[in-house]
C-alpha cells in the first residue's frame, strides 16, 4: 500500500501522454472522464500514502540523473506529512475541478488538449511537492509555469489571452532567475541540493549566506505566488478558462511559493529572512485587498483576493507559524476554488459576461450557484464556523503571540495589517456578492443553472469550506496541525516563541472584524451604490502608485532594452560574427579551389613538392 | 678495379639513355633510348651477381615491353614533338628545379652523407657464394619461400590479359568489323548502331 | 665490392629523378609512360644492389615480381591509352581535366 505513494505523479502524467497523443480521436466526454479518473486514482494513492505513513520521512530514487564530478542529482521523491498534505490538496481539489471542467468545456472543440494540459499540470505540481532535491523541485516549478502559460492562453486566438499568457511567463521568469541564483548559492556553499540535507545543515551555514539564499529563493516564490512586486500577471491570467483559474491560480500553482518556504523552513528561520517574508506577505495582503475593492471584473476581484490570501500565508510563515500557513493554504484551496467555480457557473449562464456592472439578480435563477458563492464568501471573510475563519484566526493568533514574544514594532505592524486586511476582505467580497446576485436581472439575460456535473463539485467544495475547519480546530485535536508539527519542529525548536495562551481574545476580534466588514460592505454598496471613497479609491485604482511605475517606467524601459539586444546586439554583432565565419569558410574554400586545376601533371608536381618537404624535414632532423 | 671499368660505361649509357627518353622529340626515339637504358641496367645486374634477373630483364622488359610500346606508337601515328596545345606555365621550370632538388636530397640520403639519416652502408660484403643469383638459387626461393607471390603473380597476369582483351574489344558496344572492313569512323558508327545486339556478339 | 654500394644507389637516384622530371614535363602520354618505366627500373637497380650488399636473394626476387607486374601494368595502360586515343584522337595529357574544381 505504501508503495502506491511513489506512483502519485505518474497517473496524471500518463493522462497527459494518452490525451496528448490520442485525445483528439476520443468521443466527446471521454477525455475529461479519463483525465478526472486518473487524478482520482492519484488522490486515492495519496490517501493510501497518508494512511500508511510510517512516521518518518521516506525517500525513493526513481532514476539516476546527473552525475558530473562532485555534483549529483537524481530524480528522487520524498514523502513526509507536508508533502502528503500538499499532494492531497492538489489531487483532491484537482479531481473536483477536473470533473467540473467536463461540463464547463463541453462545447469546446479543443477539450482534449485542455485536459491533457490540465493533467500535465497536475503531474508537474505533484512532482514539485514530492521532490527530494531542489533540482527536481525546480523542474516541477518550471513545468507548472509552462502549463500555466499554455492554459492561460488556451484560447490563443484572442489577443488578450495570448498576451496574458506571455505576461505570466515573463514575470515568472524574473522570479525564476532569482530562484536559480539562490539554488546556485546554496550549492556552492552547502555542497548539496537535497532538501533534507539542506535543512539539517541550515544551522551550520554562514548566516549571511543563509539570508541571501533565503531572500533569493523567496524572490522566486514572489513570482510564482504573485506577491509584491511580481503580482501583475495573476489578474491578467483570468483570461484563461475559469476552472484553470480555480485550480492553478487559486488552489495549487500559486501556492508553490508558500510550499517552497515551508519546505526549506530551517533555512528561512533566520530572523532577517523571516522579517522580509512576513513583511512582504502582510503588505501584499493589504495592498491586494484594497485593489480588489475597486475592480469591476468578478474574476479579477477573486484574483486579487487570491493574492491577498497568499499574503496571509506568507505572513504566517514570517511569524514562525508555518503549520498555520499550510492550514490556511488548504482551507483557501477549498473556498477560493469554490468561489471561482461559482463565478464560472455565472459566466456559463450569462454568456461569458463577467463585468459586475452587467450582472445582477442572479440569486433566484442560479440558486445553487448563489448558495455556493455565499458559502465561499463567508469562508473567505472569516465568519465562524467556516473553514476560512479557523485558519485565518489561527494566523492572527500566532502573529499576536509573535509580537508579544519580542517581535517588536515590526511584528505589531504585521498584526495590524493582518487585521485590517481581514476587514477589507469582508467588504470587497460583500460588494462582489451584492453586485452579482442581488438587485434586478439585466434586461436580455436568460440565465439557467449549471448541469449537475458542475454543481456537484461545487457542493463538495462547499461542504469542505464549511467543515474543513475541523482540521485545525483545537477541540477536534487539530489533526492537520499535529501531523505537520513533526515536520517543523526542527526549525521551530530553537526559535519557538513562548506560548502565551490568549484565550478567546483573538477569535472574538476576528469575528467582530469579519462581521463588521460584511456590514460595512452592505452599507456601502446596497442597491448598487458606488461610493467614491475619495483619495483612497483613486489610490487603490492606481495600485498605490505601482501601476504608473510599471506601465510608465519599467515596462517601456524593459522593452527598449529588449529591442536593443535584439537589434544591434543580436543581429549586428552575433549574427554578423556567425555569418563572417561562414563567409570565411567560403572564401578559404574558394581560394583552395584553385588548386584543383584538373591537370594531372600539376598534381604530380605538388606530390613531388610535398615529398621533398617531408624528405627535407627528415634529413634536417 | 675490373668492376669499376665495367661499371662506368654501363652507368654512363644508362644516364644518357634516361635523358634521351625524357628529351627526345620523336616518341620512337624515346622508346629506343629506353631500350638503351634497359640493356645498360642488364649489364649492371650481371655485375651485381644477378644473372637470372639480367636475362629476365632483357627478355621481358627489353624484348616484350619496349616492343609493345613501339607497336602502340606506330599504331597511333604520333606526330613528333609535343601534342599541340598551350603548355602549363611554370610547369617546366618548376619541375626541373624540383627534380634537381629531389635528386640532390635523395643522393645525399642514399650516400649516407648526413649523419641523421640512417647510414646506408651495409657491412662490407665478401664475395658471395658461387651460385648466388643463379637460376637454380632463384628458382629454389621462388618455389619455396615465395610460392604465394608466384601464384598471385599468375593471377595478376590473368587479370591483365582479360582486361586488355576487354578494353581492346570495347566492353558492350560491338566493335567487330563486318567482313567488308571499312575505315574507322564508319565502323564505329556502325558499331554503335548495332549496340542492342551486343550480347550476341562473340 | 670494389664498386661501393653508394655508386649504385646514387645512379638509381639519378635515374629516378630523371624519370620523375620526365613525368612532370612531357605532355605526350606515351612518353610519360616510358618515363614511369624508367622510374620502376631505377628501383629495380636499387633492389639488386642491396641484395648483393646484404648477401640475400630477397632483393632479386622482388625485382622478378616487379618486372612481372610492370609487364601487366604496361599492357593494361597501353590498352587504356589506345581506347582514349580512339575516342579523342589525341594523347595530350593536358586535355584530361574534367575533374577540375
Amino acid at each position: 500500500m505504501a508503495e502506491l505513494a511513489w506512483t502519485i505523479p505518474l497517473w496524471p502524467l500518463l493522462g497527459w501522454l494518452l490525451l496528448g497523443v490520442a485525445g483528439g480521436r476520443l468521443p466527446r466526454p471521454l477525455p475529461g472522464v479519463l483525465a478526472s479518473a486518473l487524478v482520482g486514482v492519484a488522490f486515492l494513492a495519496s490517501v493510501a500514502g497518508a494512511a500508511t505513513y510510517p512516521g518518518t520521512p521516506q525517500a525513493r530514487t526513481l532514476s539516476p540523473w546527473i552525475a558530473a564530478g562532485a555534483f549529483r542529482a537524481d530524480v528522487a521523491l520524498l514523502v513526509d506529512p507536508l508533502a502528503l498534505v500538499m499532494a492531497l490538496v492538489v489531487t483532491g481539489v484537482g479531481f473536483v475541478i477536473h470533473v467540473y471542467s467536463i461540463g464547463y468545456m463541453a462545447d469546446d472543440p479543443r477539450a482534449a488538449t485542455y485536459f491533457a494540459y490540465l493533467n500535465l499540470f497536475t503531474a508537474a505540481m505533484l512532482l514539485l511537492v514530492l521532490a527530494r532535491n531542489l533540482l527536481v523541485l525546480f523542474v516541477g516549478w518550471e513545468l507548472v509555469g509552462l502549463c500555466s502559460y499554455l492554459l492561460i492562453g488556451f484560447w490563443f486566438t484572442r489577443e488578450r489571452a495570448a498576451a496574458a499568457g506571455r505576461k505570466a511567463f515573463v514575470v515568472n521568469r524574473i522570479g525564476d532567475a532569482a530562484f536559480l541564483l539562490g539554488v546556485l548559492l546554496l550549492w556552492t556553499q552547502a555542497g548539496t541540493l537535497d532538501l533534507a540535507a539542506l535543512n539539517a545543515r541550515a544551522e551550520m551555514l554562514d548566516p549571511s549566506l543563509v539570508f541571501s539564499a533565503g531572500v533569493l529563493l523567496f524572490a522566486g516564490a514572489t513570482g510564482k505566488s504573485a506577491q509584491l512586486p511580481l503580482y501583475t500577471w495573476l489578474p491578467d491570467a483570468m483570461e484563461g478558462p475559469t476552472p484553470v483559474s480555480a485550480l492553478i491560480h487559486a488552489a495549487t500553482m500559486v501556492t508553490a511559493g508558500v510550499y517552497l518556504v515551508a519546505r526549506l523552513y530551517p533555512l528561512f528561520a533566520h530572523p532577517g529572512t523571516l522579517a522580509v517574508v512576513g513583511t512582504v506577505g502582510a503588505l501584499t495582503a493589504l495592498f491586494a485587498a484594497t485593489v480588489a475593492l475597486r475592480e469591476w471584473d468578478l474574476k479579477r476581484v477573486l484574483a486579487y483576493s487570491t493574492i491577498s490570501q497568499l499574503g496571509y500565508m506568507f505572513l504566517a510563515l514570517g511569524v514562525l507559524a508555518p503549520s498555520a500557513g499550510i492550514f490556511h493554504l488548504t482551507t483557501h484551496a477549498f473556498f477560493k476554488a469554490l468561489l471561482f467555480l461559482a463565478a464560472g457557473s455565472v459566466m456559463h449562464a450569462m454568456h461569458d459576461v463577467i463585468d459586475m456592472r452587467r450582472l445582477g439578480g442572479l440569486w433566484a435563477p442560479l440558486r445553487v450557484t448563489a448558495l455556493a458563492f455565499l458559502v465561499g464568501a463567508l469562508a473567505l471573510a472569516g465568519v465562524p464556523p467556516f473553514a476560512g475563519f479557523v485558519s485565518k484566526d489561527l494566523i492572527l493568533e500566532r502573529a499576536w503571540e509573535h509580537a508579544l514574544a519580542g517581535g517588536g514594532l515590526v511584528a505589531g505592524l504585521l498584526l495590524a495589517m493582518g487585521v485590517l486586511t481581514a476587514f477589507v476582505t469582508a467588504v470587497y467580497i460583500t460588494r462582489a456578492a451584492l453586485y452579482t446576485f442581488a438587485g434586478a436581472l439585466p434586461p436580455d439575460a436568460h440565465p439557467h443553472e449549471a448541469p449537475p456535473v458542475m454543481t456537484v463539485p461545487m457542493g463538495v467544495l462547499a461542504l469542505l469550506s464549511v467543515a474543513g475547519g475541523v482540521l485545525g480546530a483545537r477541540w477536534a485535536g487539530a489533526p492537520l496541525l499535529a501531523a505537520l508539527a513533526a515536520v517543523f519542529e526542527g526549525a521551530l525548536g530553537h526559535a519557538a516563541p513562548a506560548h502565551a495562551p490568549l484565550g478567546l481574545l483573538v477569535p472574538a476580534l476576528s469575528t467582530v472584524v469579519a462581521l463588521g466588514g460584511l456590514a460595512t460592505g452592505w452599507w456601502l454598496h446596497r442597491d448598487r451604490r458606488e461610493p467614491a471613497l475619495g483619495w483612497f479609491g483613486r489610490a487603490a485604482e492606481q495600485h498605490w502608485g505601482l501601476l504608473p511605475l510599471y506601465d510608465g517606467l519599467l515596462v517601456p524601459a524593459a522593452r527598449r532594452a529588449a529591442l536593443l539586444l535584439a537589434g544591434p546586439v543580436d543581429q549586428g554583432v552575433v549574427d554578423r560574427a556567425v555569418n563572417a565565419v561562414g563567409g570565411a569558410a567560403v572564401a578559404v574554400a574558394g581560394a583552395l579551389r584553385r588548386l584543383q586545376t584538373g591537370y594531372v601533371r600539376q598534381y604530380a608536381l605538388l606530390l613531388l613538392a610535398g615529398t621533398i618537404l617531408v624528405m627535407a624535414y627528415w634529413v634536417v632532423r | 678495379m675490373v668492376e669499376l671499368v665495367l661499371f662506368l660505361p654501363a652507368a654512363a649509357l644508362a644516364l644518357a639513355g634516361a635523358l634521351g627518353v625524357v628529351t627526345a622529340r620523336r616518341p620512337v626515339h624515346s622508346a629506343l633510348a629506353l631500350l638503351a637504358v634497359l640493356v645498360a641496367l642488364a649489364c649492371l645486374y650481371l655485375l651485381l651477381w644477378a644473372p637470372f634477373v639480367a636475362v629476365l630483364q632483357v627478355i621481358v622488359y627489353a624484348g616484350a615491353i619496349v616492343v609493345l610500346f613501339l607497336f602502340v606508337i606506330m599504331l597511333l601515328h604520333m606526330q613528333p614533338g609535343e601534342p599541340p596545345g598551350e603548355d602549363l606555365r611554370l610547369q617546366r621550370p618548376t619541375a626541373v628545379a624540383l627534380g634537381a632538388l629531389f635528386l640532390v636530397g635523395l643522393a645525399a640520403v642514399v650516400s649516407g652523407g648526413r649523419s641523421a639519416a640512417p647510414a646506408v652502408r651495409p657491412p662490407a660484403a665478401a664475395p658471395p657464394t658461387p651460385g648466388f643469383g643463379s637460376p637454380e638459387a632463384v628458382g629454389q626461393a621462388l618455389f619455396t619461400r615465395f610460392l604465394l607471390p608466384v601464384e598471385l603473380a599468375a593471377l595478376i597476369l590473368l587479370i591483365g590479359m582479360v582486361g586488355a582483351v576487354v578494353l581492346a574489344k570495347g566492353a558492350l558496344a560491338v566493335r567487330v568489323p563486318s567482313p567488308a572492313a571499312r575505315p574507322t569512323e564508319a565502323a564505329e558508327a556502325e558499331g554503335e548502331a548495332r549496340a542492342p545486339e551486343a550480347v550476341a556478339a562473340p | 665490392m670494389t664498386v661501393p654500394l653508394a655508386y649504385y644507389l646514387v645512379l638509381g637516384a639519378a635515374l629516378f629523378a630523371i624519370g620523375m622530371t620526365g613525368v612532370l614535363v612531357r605532355r605526350n602520354a606515351l612518353v610519360v609512360f616510358m618515363a614511369i618505366e624508367l622510374m620502376l627500373n631505377s628501383v629495380n637497380l636499387t633492389f639488386v644492389a642491396f641484395a648483393r650488399a646484404l648477401g640475400t636473394l630477397d632483393g632479386q626476387l622482388a625485382v622478378v615480381f616487379t618486372i612481372v607486374v610492370a609487364g601487366v601494368e604496361v599492357v593494361v595502360g597501353l590498352a587504356l591509352i589506345v581506347e582514349i586515343f580512339r575516342a579523342r584522337r589525341s594523347v595530350n595529357l593536358d586535355e584530361v581535366h574534367l575533374l577540375r574544381g
